[in-house]
């Protein structure tokens, strides 16, 4: 039995139970308590969470996710404007995720139920298919972090037909971890940094912040091994008061990172000041598109009537919800007094039971309680 | 709670529709306790009633699916294998006598329904079943979504296997890999082309079952088979309904190489969808290894395994050990939708 799991070379149990004890050791080694490390991206919370890792994580050692959600740290306002676009009768293709995220008052959702129109779509491809199969104005509310944007970016290089245009939410995560690591509440030691993420930038784009603020930055993939691995490298760094970047994931991540895929993001975007859901001012933390490309810039093509997509009441709830201090790594999901009770995916409070890379959303769904090492 | 309406998720086989039944249904069934029968209240199965020292056990279920004939199976196969085993899980794998009641739409093409029928009597054969009583209805076109069959069945066992028998110290035991019909219903469903090497396991467990009870010598104390909701339902309903932890080593879970991969592509969990032709068995563990042989050496068994055990801790819930790590496994509310269309 189990055959086809022994055939993976990345998901072998032997090899995770050694990397936990040699976590369990470094951590003893440091020597204080709590250590705490930080990721930011939802794929490695996924892997913790599915793989029970933090089950197996010493009890010193925290591993906190940060800002890693494109749709959750998307501000209320950019939501506002895409909910705007759709009530004024432009149709509006997005990600699923965030269709359903409340701005000031209301969701894409929400707009949807008062006849906006509404696209769900997985790649800015679809849009541009739905854009061509239409003579309406098609706008591609784009969120989520350099990954996706280099996908935008490559989208509006390729000539698309001219009703499309971009409402840009994306978000550029190497300056959020500048402003995590200078929260006095997080006592970040060090960063685990995104593997997809990094085959675009390169890992020498986190020397800079390893050279300014003296936290080591490791790059890891999304094995359960990976991360194991990943995090022991980290451990050893903080251990020998090393401030480095060390790159775990070689098979897919370069110094120089995808230069042609870099070209083309700074050729489309640059990156302005922004605020972030819950987190704060982010200096060069959102992609907006440069002027060259105003023609195709959603904010610039239409005036957007903010009236009746602020005009309303936030969730009852709202104010309780703790998303904020989760997206900035200070409180863990269960800390919250609405997690899994009156905010669960069938009925969500904050943006980050909405989303599939949401904190809350992927602890409820793989059972809430990240500490079984107990139960017999 | 007047403009509550019914949902899919009420009847995808998780704690929704757990919540509906007890809601609307078992309330108010007060003759429970009554001779000492096992009626709707215990959410069994089926049903088991006293008569003099041995039980009857009676089930139906209504079955509808969407395509109506799937790679491994058709609704007709379905239909006969889902009520067999669902007699088979309350420990009377001898099939007296099935009834079948079919609702059929205008248009429905004729020679479907005969190869549906036909599919009904192959599987009859299978499990030694006939089908005594019966009843056709024809609606209007739009009015039902082209065929609903409906199945009940009537057996006589000695031993009723309730699902709400184990104790802590108790084996699990999977007759064979998971996920298998509900990866291959959603890859017809969807058009993804995955589907060649995806095949439903819908088959007649009672010959299966036979088997094992015969081996074990009532030391197989609750069964039940992972259908809506899979493995994770399944097991969720044993563990709050004996009141015990439930361990699943996830790495002992047989899987095929293609339901893990679509898995794995579609973001599905195979715990989490539905099996129309394995059973969970909770066997006392001095006799685990003679029930496991037993069930490796039918045809239908080869891949049985042991996946986990009762615990004392945690009653009513599951923890999953990874292999890496623990956590608890979270039972599917609604039908687990592919990450891509």
């Amino acid at each position: 039995m189990g055959s086809a799991v022994r055939a993976l070379e990345f998901r072998d149990p032997a090899r995770g139970r050694a990397l936990a004890r040699t976590l369990a050791r470094l951590t003893q080694e440091i020597g204080r308590n709590p250590v705490s490390v930080m990721h930011v991206c939802g794929s490695h919370e996924q892997a913790i969470a599915r793989f029970g890792l933090r089950a197996s994580f010493p009890h010193a050692l925290e591993v906190i996710m940060g800002p890693g959600c494109p749709v959750c740290v998307t501000d209320l306002p950019e939501v506002d404007e895409a909910v705007a676009l759709a009530l004024q009768g432009v149709r509006v293709a997005t990600y699923g995720d965030i269709v359903r995220v409340r701005g000031t008052a209301r969701s894409l959702a929400d707009a949807q139920a008062e006849g906006g129109r509404i696209d769900v779509v997985y790649s800015v491809t679809q849009a541009i298919e739905l854009a061509r199969r239409s003579d309406e104005e098609v706008v591609f509310f784009a969120t989520g972090f350099e990954t996706t944007a280099v996908a935008t970016a490559a989208a509006l290089l390729d000539d698309p037909p001219p009703n499309l245009s971009i409402l840009s939410a994306h978000k550029f995560i190497p300056p959020v971890m500048e402003i995590v690591a200078e929260m006095p509440a997080t006592r970040v030691e060090g960063f685990l940094a995104a593997g997809h993420a990094a085959t675009i930038t390169g890992s020498a784009i986190f020397e800079a912040f390893v050279a300014q603020h003296g936290i080591p930055v490791v790059i890891a993939g999304f094995e359960p091994l990976d991360i194991l691995a990943g995090l022991a490298r980290l451990l050893e760094l903080i251990r020998d008061g090393m401030p480095r970047v060390a790159n775990m994931y070689p098979r897919c991540v370069t110094d120089a990172g995808n230069r042609v895929a870099q070209e083309r993001l700074w050729r489309v975007f640059r990156a302005v000041g922004g605020c972030w859901r819950g987190i704060a001012h982010v200096p060069n933390g959102n992609l907006r598109l440069r002027d060259e490309w105003a023609a195709r810039d959603a904010r610039r093509r239409f005036r957007i009537d903010l009236g009746r997509a602020v005009d309303g009441t936030p969730h009852t709830l709202a104010p309780q919800c703790i998303c904020g201090d989760i997206m900035a790594g200070i409180a863990s999901p269960d800390r919250c007094p609405l997690f899994g009770t009156r905010c669960t995916p069938q009925s969500p409070v904050g943006a980050c039971m909405v989303s599939s890379e949401g904190t809350c959303r992927i602890w409820h769904e793989y059972g809430g309680h990240p500490d079984l090492g107990a139960t017999a | 709670m007047t403009k509550a309406r019914i949902e899919l998720r009420h009847g995808a086989g998780g704690g929704a529709m757990r919540a509906l039944i007890e809601r609307v249904f078992v309330d108010g069934a007060a003759d429970e306790a009554r001779d000492g029968r096992l009626g709707l209240a215990a959410m069994d199965d089926g049903a088991a009633i006293p008569l003099g020292d041995r039980w009857l056990v009676l089930t139906t279920d209504s079955h509808v699916v969407q395509p109506v004939v799937f790679p491994g199976g058709d609704i007709g196969r379905l239909a006969i294998a889902g009520t067999v085993n669902d007699l088979a899980m309350m420990g009377a794998p001898d099939v007296l006598a099935l009834t079948c009641a079919v609702v059929v739409e205008e248009g429905f093409p004729l020679a479907d329904l005969e190869r549906i029928q036909a599919s009904m009597r192959a599987t009859c054969i299978e499990a030694g079943a006939t089908v005594v009583a019966g009843d056709t209805k024809v609606m209007g076109r739009g009015e039902l979504d082209g065929i609903v069959l409906n199945t009940s069945g009537v057996a006589i066992t000695d031993r009723v296997i309730p699902d709400s028998g184990l104790h802590a110290g108790d084996v699990l035991i999977v007759t064979g890999t998971v996920g298998d019909h509900g990866l291959a219903i959603m890859a017809a469903r969807h058009g993804l082309a995955l589907e060649g090497a995806l095949r439903s396991d819908v088959a007649p467990l009672n010959d299966l079952v036979r088997h094992a009870l015969a081996a074990a010598d009532g030391t197989v104390v609750a069964m039940k088979d992972p259908t809506r909701g899979g493995l994770a339902s399944a097991l969720h309903e044993m563990a709050a309904k004996s009141a015990v932890g439930i361990v699943l080593d996830e790495t002992e879970v047989p899987l095929t190489a293609e339901v893990r991969a679509a898995g794995e592509l579609l973001g599905i969990d195979p715990l989490h969808v539905a099996n129309e032709g394995k059973a969970v068995l909770g066997v006392r563990r001095e006799a685990a290894a003679d029930v496991l042989a037993a069930l490796r050496a039918h045809p239908l068994g080869r891949r049985a395994a042991i996946i986990g055990r009762a615990v004392a801790e945690r009653r009513g819930s599951v923890v999953v050990d990874t292999g890496f790590g623990r956590r608890l496994l979270v039972e599917p509310d609604g039908e687990p939708m592919p990450r891509i269309c």
